[in-house]
């Protein structure tokens, strides 16, 4: 069992187990699937700066900050004792176009040419930390959701606002892959 | 401790994130250069259980477990689900990840996405500052 679950999963079980956060949220405290949230929970509490977007009363959503907390301790547990032994399998496609970008490293889950400390002061880290980080944080909140809140919670719902949401996500992720991203690693070289 | 219980659902979840790869930036990039299903795979899957799921509770009426009437609001269409969509849309081919698979990947030992985090914390900050004249 524990052998099985050391695998990669296939897409159907797993998105069936993510599925499932839905309705376990909901009949656990009738609360909706959502992270980003979490951010701006964040925010209302850390640096509220008077900003009448921050003046709401997020110990109530304290349950969301809990959530997170789990989804980083799960992280935790899953590489630690159920790691998969053996390297990340990429699409030969992808693989390649990466290499080309000067991508080299393909045994975790996330290239460690790019995400590790010694990046931090570096234009590369720059752009996937800093920027990066910043327009996942201002377009969800902007986006009033994730791929969480709208794709799954609003699709769930059959929420056509959220389907627009996941259409943008969708086109900017397109656009991003294809051409900034491209753009970006020639410049780095 | 009442809310410990989304601690645990959350560290489910937090563990089939990571096994299912889907914190995985090469899983992004595949998924976006359109060259492995995977990706959609897990999405369409969960989206269907969720649907089938709250398709269920509204029509047996189920309620929570402590009684309470489920309810869930509607989505108010408002023109940032498109701007601030494409916007994360790029953010998300970037770092590889929503808000969700950050935080798995500070806890799978991915350090440095604390950086992301924390800019992403800085986003969503700069969002709320100037939100009044964005909704104008």
């Amino acid at each position: 069992m524990i052998e099985l679950i050391k695998q990669p999963w296939h897409w159907l079980p797993a998105g069936i187990v993510i599925g499932l956060t839905v309705p376990a949220l909901l009949l656990l405290g009738n609360k909706k699937f959502g992270i980003s949230s979490s951010l701006r929970h964040i925010c209302a509490m850390c640096i509220p700066a008077n900003i009448p977007f921050f003046k709401y009363e997020w110990k109530k959503e304290i349950w969301n900050l809990f959530f997170v907390a789990g989804i980083l301790i799960g992280g935790f547990i899953a590489a630690r004792f159920l790691q998969n032994p053996d390297a990340i399998v990429v699409a030969p496609k992808t693989q390649m176009i990466l290499e080309q970008y000067g991508v080299k490293d393909f045994t975790g889950l996330m290239p460690l040419d790019i995400f590790n400390w010694q990046n931090l002061f570096t234009l590369k880290g720059f752009f996937f930390f800093v920027i990066g980080g910043f327009f996942v944080g201002f377009g969800t909140r902007y986006a009033g959701g994730c791929t969480s809140g709208h794709s799954i919670m609003g699709l769930s719902n059959l929420q056509w606002p959220s389907l627009v949401a996941t259409i943008a996500f969708m086109i900017g992720g397109l656009v991003s892959a294809n051409f900034i991203l491209p753009f970006v690693f020639k410049f780095l070289q | 401790m009442k809310n410990i219980k989304y601690l645990v659902v959350g560290i489910f979840f937090g563990i089939a994130f990571v096994k299912a790869e889907v914190i995985s930036w090469f899983r992004i990039q595949e998924m976006f250069q359109l060259t492995s299903f995977h990706m959609y795979g897990v999405i369409g899957t969960a989206v269907v259980t969720g649907m089938i799921s709250v398709f269920l509770i509204k029509r047996l009426g189920i309620k929570t477990f402590g009684g309470e009437t489920i309810v869930i609001e509607d989505k108010k269409f408002d023109k940032g689900q498109i701007f601030g969509g494409l916007i994360f849309g790029v953010g998300w081919a970037i770092t590889g990840a929503c808000p969700g698979p950050l935080f798995a990947q500070i806890g799978a030992g991915f350090g440095v996405v604390t950086i992301t985090l924390l800019s992403a914390v800085g986003g969503t900050w700069v969002y709320g500052k100037i939100s009044e004249k964005l909704s104008g």
